[in-house]
């Protein structure tokens, strides 16, 4: 097993693999039904959040920010949290504030907690939504940690022990996906007729139709009321292979409180890991999984067998997430491609554990698996080893030009195609897709090269 | 609409049908008292005096926490806007990822690396410090200097700029300390910004702090008296899909030649070399008016206004140049260009005409966007119902003439003004005052700006630093034909089946300036007011017909 860590190379980052810790926890409250991120910090935050969050969904991306000055720079920024809240109370009536701190109201240490209390106290009467805060301050970690936060903050200030539904309820808290994996792990959930309680579920308010009536907030996501519920649910799933590890979460919090099991599974990607999913549901609904399913992965199977040729020994590279990461090297071992290089921004220092759980072992010693690097890195390590396509977000570009390798673009950001919320990657329907979009490229590559101009393959 | 029909007192002027104040009331009722006194101030009914005096517009201002409005921040204007087209410096973000990932390539400023002779080009590279816990707490002088040594080993830059954020300034890091330490070691030019993002109420503090930086730090170094005739620079023009190079293919044509632009497709050794020119041009008053004022008190070159957006505007800032210089030749010379391009400009506009000619725009953008743009809808036959800066300041609205009028506050305060004064050697009034005062009444202006206000009729409604939720009221109240904002703004507007051209990033189209720019925005609103997806909007068995006459497309 080889890794590289950025430290035995450079000190600066250059053309980093990971986003800022607040964005994540804004991701996660545009999740939320009928509610409002707020950031704490300067307006440049929410700003560039928004701007940058936009080019990937393409929807309206209200972030609201505390607009902090030079003197609340130095005062603090209490009265701007408080006039923040009055005016988006007044604006959207939101059912949840989600507030984040930014590296600003973090390095002069805000107590937003504090912040909240007397925000409270100073309205005892009135209706207040829910009031969430997670601290993000992005010099710790990355927009994973921040997304990760966000969906146990949320849990953590708002799950009741309520009792359970009629039908058995389900915590699913599935890890930074795309609006189509969340619409489709939703379906999954109905058919085995489990009232989901998915956190956070941005699948409509990031990937809506066109309104033929006026909303202020874009209708969808998952309601407070479900997130109250999640302390009666009759199990949590938490998906992401790093995460799997990681001490305080959602999941853990729920398990520790309300006595919820925990089920800690990686990302549904590729055969296997859907696999997984699929058997915990089926346990926890005592159903067994639908027809629609076992013929789905029939028909995923028989195309891997029909196409194995195409993509057997291919050497691919891998970059993003870390939990993307380690789900799709899962996929790829399962399919025959090589994952020669699986990289990413994050890591917790539990990635090359992650990766090499769920690829076979006969690969490990063609692989690096490298964590906390930046795209500078990845190339340096890609210019040395042979690679013949390139798996992750549109970030990628630059390099899958220099080293001219097809770049197939998966998870997030993605600006450079139209279709960043439509990708699907999880379940066998992801898995199918996966795998017909990347044989189709190494065809496409073949049919390009070739003198002759064949038209079977 | 009444606009042309003047004398008549102002609460008879009514905008598209509406009554002006009527509208205003409403964007103002539900935000609490004290926020409505301040917006109160912000939104304005234009009328313009005998006498081209406008209303007083409060600009410049602080947002109101809590409410969603388009600005960034002073980091933002510094390295985004300001230095960010710079193709041969090596920008260093001093701080947490988040600020250098987001503006990572994300304008679309368009560089030719080709033109300068080393082929220098890092926009596509993203530099941080990338700052942890750890800098935070002991300072991040010691990682400063190690990332600014890692770039120059890395690359050989001519120059290497370093951007604070906002932890910067909290935790003290003398970032200029830093690089005047790396500018001896390393022998190139190290010069840093302290452009923290709390800084001023939006991006144009960090364009006054960028000028202030180059003008210190570069401007001058290159006394090269270069080859060419008509020397101009071209300064606030951000080359955003290749405007400047539609640009300068009409200065080559014309004979004039371009010593530097601030900053689209611009190197360092240009703006070293920049204090020769002979004129500057400003397209952008408020990004960039600082390193003209400040070249024109130290070097003597003077300034003009231009616009290059809109084939009219193009044809009549060629003709300023050409007033300036004053020699047959190029007077000449840019007669013949502009015989030569319109014809072609003329015949786009006839055959798109129809379709736009009475259609309804906003403009809310940027700080002179949302008044240059105006002339192209005018060029279309569309009306402006309403229109306003994001970070635009007074003069920006009501010319130059209020600037002694302009009230300091303590944001603006914050923003160092540099004492220039005349270079004991180099000053050289490029005209004298005689010859000016004579180009001055054959028309040509100096240094001056008339604003947006005094152009637009009276009755529409100027509104600075527009929020998302009046941008949604005013859709609903007059539901326009077009909306421009930036992209932030673009996919609200468009889910009410309004088009929205995004003018700051063009919607990664262009180029929009000059003659040929012009040819491509007729299209660009021709394409965009005629298309037909909107009336597929509702599903044939989707009744709601209380709301069917609420959308711009029925």
């Amino acid at each position: 097993m080889k890794s590289a860590r950025k430290t035995e190379t450079y000190t600066a980052t250059q053309n980093a693999c990971n986003l800022c810790a607040p964005l994540g926890a804004a991701l996660v409250f545009k999740g939320i039904a009928n509610s409002v991120p707020l950031l704490h910090g300067s307006q440049g935050c929410s700003t560039y959040i928004r701007r940058y969050m936009i080019s990937h969904f393409k929807e309206p991306m209200d972030i609201a920010c505390s607009n902090f000055g030079e003197k609340t720079a130095i005062f603090g920024g209490g009265a701007n949290i408080k006039l923040a809240l009055d005016n988006i109370r007044r604006q959207y009536h939101p059912d949840l504030v989600g507030i984040a701190t930014t590296c600003l109201s973090e390095t002069i240490g805000d107590d937003v907690p504090m912040f909240i209390k007397a925000y409270r106290d100073a309205n005892p009467d009135e209706d207040l939504p829910a009031l969430v805060h997670v601290a993000t301050p992005s010099y710790q970690g990355t927009h994973m940690q921040g997304f990760h936060g966000a969906v146990r903050a949320l849990v953590e200030t708002l799950a009741e022990a309520t009792s359970r539904n009629e039908r058995p309820a389900v915590n699913l808290f599935p890890g930074m996906v795309s609006p189509a994996d969340l619409r489709h792990l939703k379906t999954i959930l109905a058919d085995f007729d489990l009232a989901g309680n998915l956190v956070p579920d941005y699948s409509d308010t990031l990937n809506g139709p066109l309104w033929t009536e006026y909303h202020r907030i874009p209708p969808g996501g998952t309601p407070v009321a479900a997130l109250r519920a999640t302390g009666g649910a009759a199990a949590s799933i938490e998906c992401g292979l790093v995460l799997a590890d990681e001490p305080k979460t959602a999941g853990t919090w729920l398990q520790e409180r309300f006595d919820v099991p925990l089920h800690r599974l990686g990302l549904p990607i590729g055969i296997g890991q859907s696999d997984r999913l699929f058997q915990v549901l089926s346990k926890i609904s005592g159903k067994p999984v639908p027809e629609k399913y076992t013929a789905r992965r029939g028909r995923l199977l028989d195309a891997l067998v029909d196409g194995h040729k195409h993509l057997n020994g291919v050497k691919v590279a891998l970059f993003g997430e870390e939990d993307l990461v380690a789900g799709l090297a899962g996929f790829c071992g399962e399919v025959g491609l090589v994952p020669v290089l699986c990289a990413t921004g994050g890591g917790k220092g539990r990635f090359a554990q992650a990766v090499h759980k769920v690829v076979p072992e006969r690969y490990h010693d063609q692989m690096q698996v490298m964590e906390d690097v930046d795209f500078v890195t990845i190339e340096k390590a890609l210019e040395a080893i042979d690679v013949d396509l390139l798996i992750g977000h549109s970030k990628g570009f630059t390099m899958s030009r220099r080293l001219q390798r097809p770049l197939i673009r998966v998870g997030f950001p993605v600006h450079d195609r139209v279709d960043g919320s439509r990708l699907l990657h999880v379940g066998y329907r992801g898995a199918q897709q996966l795998f017909d979009r990347i044989a189709n490229t190494v065809i496409e590559e073949k049919q390009k090269k070739n003198a002759v101009g064949y038209t079977y393959y | 609409m009444a606009m042309g029909a003047n004398k008549k007192p102002a609460e008879n002027v009514k905008l598209d049908r509406q009554d002006p104040e009527k509208v205003k009331a409403r964007l103002l009722a539900k935000y609490p008292p004290k926020v409505a006194r301040k917006r109160a101030k912000q939104i304005v009914i234009n009328k313009v005096e005998p006498d081209g005096k406008v209303p007083v517009i409060n600009s410049n201002v602080r947002t109101v926490p809590g409410l969603m409005g388009q600005r960034g921040c002073c980091y933002a204007g510094c390295k985004g806007v300001v230095l960010g087209p710079t193709r041969d410096i090596i920008n260093i973000t001093h701080g947490p990822i988040g600020c250098g990932y987001y503006s990572w390539l994300t304008r679309r400023n368009q560089t030719d690396p080709d033109s300068t002779a080393d082929g220098h080009n890092f926009m596509t590279y993203c530099f941080s410090t990338d700052m942890q816990d750890e800098e935070i707490i002991f300072g991040g002088e010691k990682k400063l200097k190690q990332a600014i040594q890692e770039a120059y080993d890395n690359f050989k830059p001519k120059a290497i700029a370093v951007f604070s954020t906002c932890p910067v300034g909290l935790i003290g890091d003398d970032v200029h300390a830093v690089c005047r330490e790396m500018k001896a070691k390393l022998g190139i030019n190290v010069f840093g910004f302290s452009c923290e993002g709390y800084k001023g109420v939006s991006q144009s503090a960090g364009h006054h702090i960028a000028n202030n930086g180059i003008f210190k730090h570069v401007v001058g170094l290159d006394d090269t008296i270069k080859d060419g005739k008509y020397r101009i620079n071209l300064l606030g023009e951000y080359n955003i899909g290749g405007d400047a190079f539609e640009i300068e293919r009409l200065f080559e044509r014309c004979g004039i030649t371009l010593v530097s632009s601030y900053s689209g497709n611009s190197s360092i050794d240009a703006f070293a070399n920049s204090h020769t020119a002979d004129l500057n041009l400003i397209m952008c008053h408020r990004s960039i008016n600082y390193v003209a004022e400040m070249m024109e008190t130290k070097f003597g070159v003077p300034w003009v206004k231009v616009n290059f957006i809109g084939a009219a505007a193009t044809a009549k800032s060629l003709r300023k140049i050409a007033q300036y210089f004053d020699e047959k030749e190029l007077t000449e010379r840019v007669e013949a260009v502009i015989a030569e391009e319109m014809p072609a400009v003329e015949a786009a506009c006839a055959e798109v005409r129809p379709r736009t000619e009475g259609k309804r725009a906003m403009l809310f953008v940027g700080g002179s966007r949302a008044h240059h743009y105006q002339e192209l809808f005018a060029e279309l036959g569309m009306k402006t119902l309403s229109a306003g800066y994001e970070f635009g300041h007074r003069d920006d609205y009501e010319g130059r003439k209020v600037l002694p009028d302009i009230k300091v506050d303590a944001d603006s305060r914050n923003i160092e003004e540099l004492e220039i004064t005349p270079d004991p050697e180099r000053y050289n009034p490029r005209i004298s005052d005689a010859q000016k005062v004579a180009l001055e009444a054959k028309g040509l202006q100096f240094s001056a700006y008339d604003g947006m206000m005094p152009e637009m009729p009276e009755g529409t409604m100027v509104i600075d630093d527009l929020s998302q939720y009046e941008t949604d009221q005013l859709i609903r109240i007059f539901k326009p034909d077009i909306f421009c904002a930036g992209i932030k703004e673009k996919y609200t507007v468009q889910k009410h089946g309004i088009p929205l051209k995004q003018l700051h990033s063009y919607d990664y189209g262009g180029p929009y300036a000059g003659f040929k720019g012009a040819v491509n925005f007729y299209r660009e609103i021709d394409r965009m007011v005629s298309s037909r997806v909107w009336q597929y909007m509702r599903a044939p068995w989707q009744e709601h017909p209380e709301l069917s006459a609420t959308y711009a497309w029925e």
